[in-house]
């Protein structure tokens, strides 16, 4: 991860909000982060973190109403994207920024061959001729590792299983030279032999077309063997920042700590108990006023039911949003 | 849990010999059938009383089909199944429903599989409806005894399934499979759909009332770290056939199929020092059709040591280590037993670098 190099995306304090019947649903609150070139950042969060979300606001992806991306900055090539014309933000999605969600199968479109939907956003956004955007089509489905591409292009989705579909996702996400790729749980649907085969290829893709990466996914095996930096999100706030070493070997965050402890291995030694997180996810009927770990913490104190805590640094390149400090135990200022 | 190895001497509750499922494909105005979907294809396994059985595979393997089998949720093509010594895959249904109480299931969808307009208390109460004589009051201490042992507050008792998180709907599903005071719980993915902070709860859970209640588990999943962790043995399908099953421990240590080797060695390490190191089996290709499946071995289309025999002759299931069953053609030449050494060079020669 080169240090220092101008981020290809960066996001200031992003806040979406839900209306609902029920009052508004505060989804993501206060998200900053940003994206070095080259890198894969994980995104890690159990459902209704705010993950998907978030990633969705930054390039208008969310129905209007419901969603409401209220407040915030996306600084990408020189423009804000929150600013931007539906028209302008409409060549960037599919262009500059691909996108890999997490079902193949209703991500596809049925009726369409494999061909015709690879060669879209080339036709459209590049401008390539048919015949060229054919030979395109072809080189993609080849790097995504199909066989004998050429005649698979006039098939459709339902005559590819579940892993090869992903493939042919990733190669339409590829298919303009995207400078940033967001993958929204491209392996959770996925059984776990096929999956090491999707994240094989995408180790080698990196290695290929160095583009930068969001991964967004709830399995910290997959954060392991992928991630070069992390974030953590919890209650639609980002709870902790570093890279993966970093956060593996001295996660800061209860939320974190608890996370890694609560899942089993199939190496190494086997606990007699699996350790549990209590409680239950909260609910983001407000706007946080407090942590929104502070019911499930093992560490709260009086502080964290008043106050919001704010990220800070406490290493280079690692922070985290909390008063409490696994060192001395004690709260911090 | 019970952690000793089943030895002799300890009795079997659930008995499956040669169980077949196959559904049938048909064609044409007249459904003349055409073929079948050999979703589960002679599988031959024990339980025994107070352990937990872990059903492992991918999608589409059997493993839920076989599990449903077992409880005759499905009629058996082939094969026999014995619950509690008795035979139950050709009992009538009158008989059956008799036997219905002693042996029960938990849902992978706590979503699907509870009635949203029943109450918590109708749903759990209805299998005592269905199958005792106790009175309302009767019915409602049961209820909240119940409640409070899957950890459920009594006063939500009169609220509908959609007022409860994922996590608290599997505890309903989980308290109505209990209502019945059952011996054997065939648990159907039941932590699949919930968070993974929330499957933890769930499996202490499950574990809690095994040692309280003395329960028998069929645990399916395709999570392997968590079915190392509830399970004392541990069968891996693959296509419709049990391709190993051995306890748990000699599983993930020494796993011998090719199969179970590339199925652990896929699961990632929540270790980024790990992850980097690793070497890791790539398997090629999907898993063929269940409604025609390879010649031989199941296997020998991805297998990455595949041998001629293999694609014409399958493999017997046979006990190759004590308690450790597999079904390969790779230990034909051993006889009997393998020892450790034989196994761990097995595995290694197989693993190809990144």
């Amino acid at each position: 991860m080169p240090d220092g190099a101008m981020p290809v995306l960066d996001v200031r304090d992003l806040k979406t909000v839900f209306r609902t019947r029920g009052g508004e649903v505060h989804a993501v609150n206060s998200v900053s982060f940003d994206l070095k070139p080259g890198e894969l950042l994980g995104v890690v969060g159990e459902s209704g973190s705010g993950k998907s979300v978030t990633m969705m606001s930054l390039v208008g992806l969310l129905p209007s109403p419901p969603a409401d991306v209220r407040a915030g900055e996306v600084r990408f090539g020189g423009a804000d994207l929150l600013q931007c014309t539906p028209d302008h933000l409409r060549s960037v999605r599919g262009a500059e920024i691909g996108f890999i969600f997490q079902d193949p199968m209703t991500s596809l479109n049925p009726v369409f061959t494999i061909g015709a939907q690879i060669m879209e956003p080339l036709r459209k956004h590049m401008g390539l001729s048919k015949s060229a955007a054919r030979d395109r089509a072809r080189e993609l489905l080849e790097l995504v590792g199909i066989s004998d591409a050429g005649r698979r292009l006039g098939d459709y989705p339902h005559q590819f299983s579940g892993g090869m579909r992903q493939r042919v996702m990733i190669a339409i996400a590829l298919a303009c030279d995207p400078k940033v790729l967001i993958a929204d749980e491209p392996t959770t649907a996925l059984d776990v032999t096929i999956q090491a085969q999707i994240l094989e290829l995408v180790r080698d893709l990196r290695q290929k077309l160095g583009m930068a990466i969001v991964w967004i996914t709830h399995d910290l095996g997959v954060i392991a063997g992928i991630a070069d930096r992390v974030i953590v999100m919890y209650g639609g706030q980002i709870v902790e920042q570093a890279a993966v070493k970093d956060l593996f070997a001295r996660p800061r965050h209860p939320y974190t700590r608890a996370l890694l402890k609560t899942v089993p291995s199939v190496r190494g030694t086997r606990e007699a108990k699996l350790n549990v997180i209590e409680g239950q996810p909260p609910i983001l009927l407000n706007a946080p006023a407090a942590c929104s770990f502070a019911d499930r913490c093992p560490h709260v104190f009086d502080r964290c039911r008043r106050e919001n805590p704010l990220r800070r640094s406490v290493a280079p390149g690692h922070d985290v949003a909390c008063f409490w400090s696994p060192e001395d135990g004690a709260a911090h200022a | 849990m019970l952690d000793a190895a089943s030895g002799p001497g300890r009795r079997k509750l659930v008995e499956v010999d040669g169980l077949k499922m196959y559904f049938p494909i048909t064609a044409g105005i007249f459904r003349t059938r055409v073929g079948d979907v050999k979703a589960v294809d002679d599988v031959t396994f024990d339980i025994y009383e107070g352990e937990t059985l872990g059903l492992v595979g991918e999608s589409g393997c059997g493993k839920s089909t076989c599990g449903r089998a077992v409880l005759r949720l499905y009629t058996p093509t082939a094969g026999s199944v014995r619950i509690d010594g008795r035979e139950i895959a050709t009992l009538d249904q009158k008989d059956l429903r008799g036997l219905r109480p002693t042996m029960q299931m938990v849902f992978q969808d706590p979503q699907a599989s509870l009635n949203p307009r029943m109450t918590v208390a109708a749903i759990i109460g209805e299998p005592l409806s269905e199958h005792t004589d106790l009175t309302r009051a009767e019915k409602l201490a049961r209820i909240y005894e119940l409640m409070d042992a899957v950890g459920l507050n009594r006063n939500f008792a009169n609220r509908y399934p959609h007022e409860f998180s994922g996590g608290q709907r599997q505890r309903i599903g989980i308290a109505r499979a209990l209502a019945l005071n059952p011996k054997f719980i065939v648990c159907d993915e039941p932590i699949a759909a919930l968070d993974v902070s929330i499957q933890a709860q769930v499996v202490n859970l499950l574990e809690e009332l095994q040692d309280r209640l003395g329960l028998t588990y069929l645990f399916i999943s395709h999570d392997l770290s968590m079915v190392r962790h509830i399970a004392d043995r541990v069968a891996v399908m693959y296509l419709g056939r049990i391709v190993e099953l051995a306890p748990r421990d000699a599983l993930y240590q020494q796993p011998l199929h090719p199969y179970t080797q590339a199925l652990l060695s896929a699961v990632p390490e929540p270790d980024p020092e790990v992850e980097t190191e690793r070497r890791r089996i790539i398997l090629t290709g999907d898993v063929p059709s269940p409604s025609n499946p390879p010649m031989g071995c199941n296997f020998c289309t991805r297998c990455p040591r595949v041998m001629d025999l293999c694609r014409r002759e399958k493999p017997a299931f046979r006990e190759l280590a004590p308690g450790h069953m597999a079904a390969c053609h790779l230990y034909n030449d051993t006889n009997e037993t393998v020892g450790p050494a034989t196994a761990t060079e097995a595995s290694q020669s197989i693993q190809q670098g990144e």
